[in-house]
């Protein structure tokens, strides 16, 4: 007996529902976009300077007496916060330290942070400094712009891409999705106020890719349809190719989930968010290729004859296959 | 019936095999290790038993690469420095002013007297008495420039020339400071180099970013400041003249002189002469050593010219006081009581043992041309990174397990192929890397894992595709055929999307997010492969053996 996601069979309407589907996408979008205007996003020291202090401890981590051991140095905004993770030691208390950029400098004074670790050992004389991590504001500056010039990088490669193996109302379709799911994402970061650094802008690339894999998927066999059922109601042929596709994309969202959530529990909390972000992402870009993608080229319409030359574009790997 | 020719099969197994040779060492990661560094240390400094010992801990006939680890799970020091080439503007600007001033007082009938005047970073300015003779002082400084050699400058000289009333503008043209910092960031990189190569640690990184940029990264050193301290001293080694010795802070040097503070004595100040008479980069050798007293001290041995250049000045200024100058600070200001014609001396002051040692190791590897900032610094302790291989280590199983019964359930017998072929898919990108030399990184393990999840969709589209198939009534030859057949664009598109991100992600990204990007693309590559080539393989054995007439997918 095999384990089956999903009936041999299926015949679900993936449209009936449109206004609904696509007005929660929307209102999730525009809720993201809010989310990031008005909450922020909790930026790491890669985008926005300073320091951070990874300390370890036999005894419990007591915030609020870190914070009174590191004020008289006015170093400005401080923040402390304890990390969890099932993979540490009953007597293993991990914190985390982090000090704004200290004025104009590059990079942190190495008697600022002796000062820091100083104060440390008077409340907590055991403790240990695991890291010390520090990015003057030139470079977090630059970082942030690179960051958000790669991901409008790879939309606009992938919006390239698809243009040229299918049309242009599946490119439209597909980067609508993975527009979505990228804000949708950074909106979820800026309401739980996870830190948001270098490591979550390479998991929002990776969304982008594995969230266009399904699209691409679901789009190839509509275009194998569409040369198929000539005459058949768009609507129809795309409910077809979505439901032909359906145990495919659980399955492999499926034992792409549970990879990923066997990094989230062992795999430590130092990628954690990172983590986080991809599986967050994997379901959010599973729901897209229907949803929006699927549901957008719907709206979008597209011609109808592909049996004239260029309809080649799919087959012109086959004589390459084993 | 299934077409699988001869070749390709030997060609796809000689494949696997190759790639799997490859990662093995780092099943034995110590082991091998052990014999690489031990390789490495009978190949420079010669061999002993114990060195030969080590080396046989691993067989030399073995693949013996491994994947680099990142420093996030090595631990060390990193670094991002951005070299002040500036400096190196005002340097040259300073060696040309002689040339300058000898050129024009060989015009001196129509220039008259000349004065150099204070200038902004990066140019000098010269006021001559007569300014009808401007014509002629232009085409005597003009002279003195010559022609820049490198690709871009061609035809360009290195200095601009301009004058208005009565001021002589000179400073360094486009092309010149363009050759000029690449000369720059090209000797900090050789003189950083040996610095941490003098501290003997294994495999640093010393790289270029960008047009002034350098990153180190030193596995295993304790911390970024350690290693502040040692690349971050530009060790400018300067013998100077002594004009007086005074403790007012606010004393104004005369032109071409400059205060400077003494590094032992607090408020004492030195008024120097701004020409030095030898520099250190006429320096063949520094010891650490002792004075007659048995305190700390740095002896050091000029080469031939910079011997003559200090015998001839001290011979003539007997009973003057000199001043030895470290990067902006004074040393020590001895009285010279005879000539020192040998071109050796001592540097003696306020030094425990351990300054004299560093001293002598920065003036052995040379002055930096420039000054540096660092703009990223970072120090990863050895445990935390321990502790990400261990998580990593842990959830890799886990998720492999997972995927492996996964598959299993829900594709049968195929499924068990498939898992086969992800076990080779992950021995595979291992082999990748170490042949490679990639670094692994914390988020490349994550990568990594992201693969095992990903690596089976293609399997997972041409398995679903044979099962529609044989759904269709087709034979298991031709169901499995077409299969393959169908599946191909579905794949080949969807990996190819998420190729191009991970090719971005590499471009553009630093560090850690760059052995991510690395371990996605391999897994891509391997997946696809390992999909379209060696599942299919196993499947044709499969099939000439048994010869099924149905096929349960």
């Amino acid at each position: 007996m095999r384990l089956k996601l999903v009936a041999d069979e299926t015949n679900w309407d993936f449209f009936g529902r449109l206004p609904i589907t696509l007005g929660f996408s929307g209102l999730m979008f525009v809720g993201a976009i809010l989310a990031f205007l008005f909450m922020g996003l909790n930026f790491g020291i890669d985008f926005r300077g300073g320091t951070t202090i990874r300390t370890e401890a036999r005894v419990a981590v007591d915030v609020g007496a870190y914070r009174d051991a590191i004020a008289p140095l006015g170093l400005g905004d401080v923040s402390i916060s304890e990390v969890f993770d099932p993979g540490f030691d009953e007597d293993q208390h991990v914190a985390m330290v982090r000090i704004q950029a200290q004025g104009d400098e590059e990079s942190v004074r190495p008697e600022t942070i002796q000062a820091v670790q100083a104060a440390l050992r008077s409340v907590a004389p055991q403790i240990r400094f695991i890291s010390v991590e520090s990015v003057g504001p030139k470079v977090s500056g630059e970082l942030i712009m690179t960051a958000i010039y790669s991901v409008l990088a790879a939309i606009a490669a992938v919006l390239v891409y698809i243009w040229l193996r299918f049309e242009w109302q599946f490119a439209l379709g597909a980067v609508a999705a993975l527009v979505h799911d990228v804000i949708i994402t950074i909106g979820l970061f800026a309401v739980l106020q996870i830190q948001f650094d270098l490591a979550i802008i390479a998991a929002l690339l990776t969304i982008v890719g594995y969230s266009l894999n399904d699209t691409v998927v679901v789009f190839d066999r509509v275009r194998e349809n569409l040369r198929r059922y000539k005459v058949m109601d768009l609507k129809e042929v795309l409910n077809v190719s979505i439901n032909e596709t359906m145990s495919r994309t659980l399955m492999t969202s499926g034992t792409t989930l549970l990879a990923l959530i066997a990094l989230i529990v062992l795999g430590g909390d130092v990628i954690r968010g990172f983590v986080f972000a991809m599986t967050f992402g994997v379901v959010i870009g599973t729901y897209s290729s229907v949803f929006v993608a699927s549901a957008i080229l719907l709206k979008l319409g597209v011609k109808r004859d592909w049996s004239k030359p260029d309809g080649e574009a799919g087959t012109q790997f086959a004589d390459v296959d084993a | 019936m299934l077409q699988y020719p001869l070749w390709r099969r030997i060609v796809v197994i000689g494949l696997v095999l190759l790639g799997l040779s490859a990662a093995i060492p780092n099943l034995f990661y110590p082991r091998v290790e052990l014999h690489n560094d031990a390789a490495a240390a009978i190949e420079q400094f010669g061999s002993t038993p114990e060195r030969e010992a080590d080396l046989s801990a691993w067989p030399t006939w073995m693949p013996s690469s491994l994947v680099n680890l990142g420093l996030d799970l090595r631990g060390g020091a990193h670094l991002l420095a951005e070299v002040r080439v500036e400096d190196v503007y005002e340097h040259r600007l300073d060696a040309l002013w002689p040339e300058v001033r000898d050129a024009l007082r060989d015009e001196r009938d129509a220039v008259g007297a000349i004065q150099r005047l204070d200038a902004p970073g990066g140019e000098l300015r010269v006021r001559i008495e007569n300014p009808a003779g401007m014509g002629q002082a232009l085409a005597a400084v003009r002279e003195l420039a010559s022609p820049v050699v490198t690709l871009t400058g061609m035809g360009a000289n290195d200095i601009e020339v301009a004058g208005q009333d009565d001021v002589i503008t000179v400073q360094l043209s486009e092309a010149e400071r363009v050759a000029t910092d690449d000369r720059t960031i090209q000797q900090s990189l050789e003189i950083i180099r040996r610095r941490v190569d003098e501290v003997g640690t294994r495999e640093p990184t010393i790289q270029r970013q960008g047009e002034r940029r350098i990153l180190i990264q030193v596995p295993g050193l304790g911390s970024a400041d350690e290693l502040k301290a040692l690349i971050g001293t530009t060790a400018q080694l300067t013998f100077q003249p002594v004009v007086t010795r005074t403790t007012d802070p606010s004393t104004r040097p005369a032109p071409r002189q400059e205060l400077l503070p003494s590094l032992d004595e607090e408020g004492v100040f030195y008024v120097l002469e701004q020409t030095p008479v030898v520099t250190g980069e006429e320096l063949t050798n520094a010891q650490p050593s002792f004075d007659q007293n048995g305190r700390p001290a740095v002896s050091f041995q000029f080469n031939v010219t910079g011997a003559r250049k200090f015998g001839a000045y001290t011979a003539a200024n007997v009973g003057a006081p000199f001043a030895i100058v470290l990067d902006g600070e004074v040393i020590s200001a001895p009285r010279i009581n005879e000539p020192i014609p040998g071109g050796s001396g001592i540097i003696t002051g306020n030094f425990t043992v351990e300054d004299s040692t560093n001293l002598a190791v920065l003036l052995r590897a040379g002055a930096l041309p420039a000054e540096m900032t660092f703009l990223e610094e970072r120090t990863i302790g050895p445990e935390l990174g321990a502790d990400s291989i261990e998580a990593g280590r842990i959830a890799s199983l886990v998720a492999f397990a997972g995927v492996l019964i996964f598959m299993a359930l829900a594709y049968g017998r195929f499924g068990l192929m498939a898992n086969l072929a992800l076990i080779l898919n992950v021995g595979l990108v291992f082999g990748l890397l170490s042949a490679i030399g990639a670094t692994l990184t914390l988020p490349g393990i994550a990568g990594i894992v992201l693969t095992i999840g990903m690596a089976v969709d293609a399997n997972v589209l041409v398995f679903e595709r044979i099962r529609e198939e044989v759904r269709a009534g087709r034979g298991p030859a031709r169901a499995i055929e077409l299969g393959y057949e169908k599946a191909l664009s579905a794949i080949i598109d969807a990996n190819i999307t998420t190729f191009i991100t991970a090719v971005i992600l590499f471009l553009m990204g630093s560090g850690p997010v760059k052995g991510f990007a690395v371990t996605l693309a391999l897994g891509i590559i391997t997946s696809v492969f390992t999909a379209i080539y060696i599942t299919r393989l196993m499947i044709v054995f499969w099939f000439e053996r048994r010869r099924p007439k149905t096929i349960e997918v």
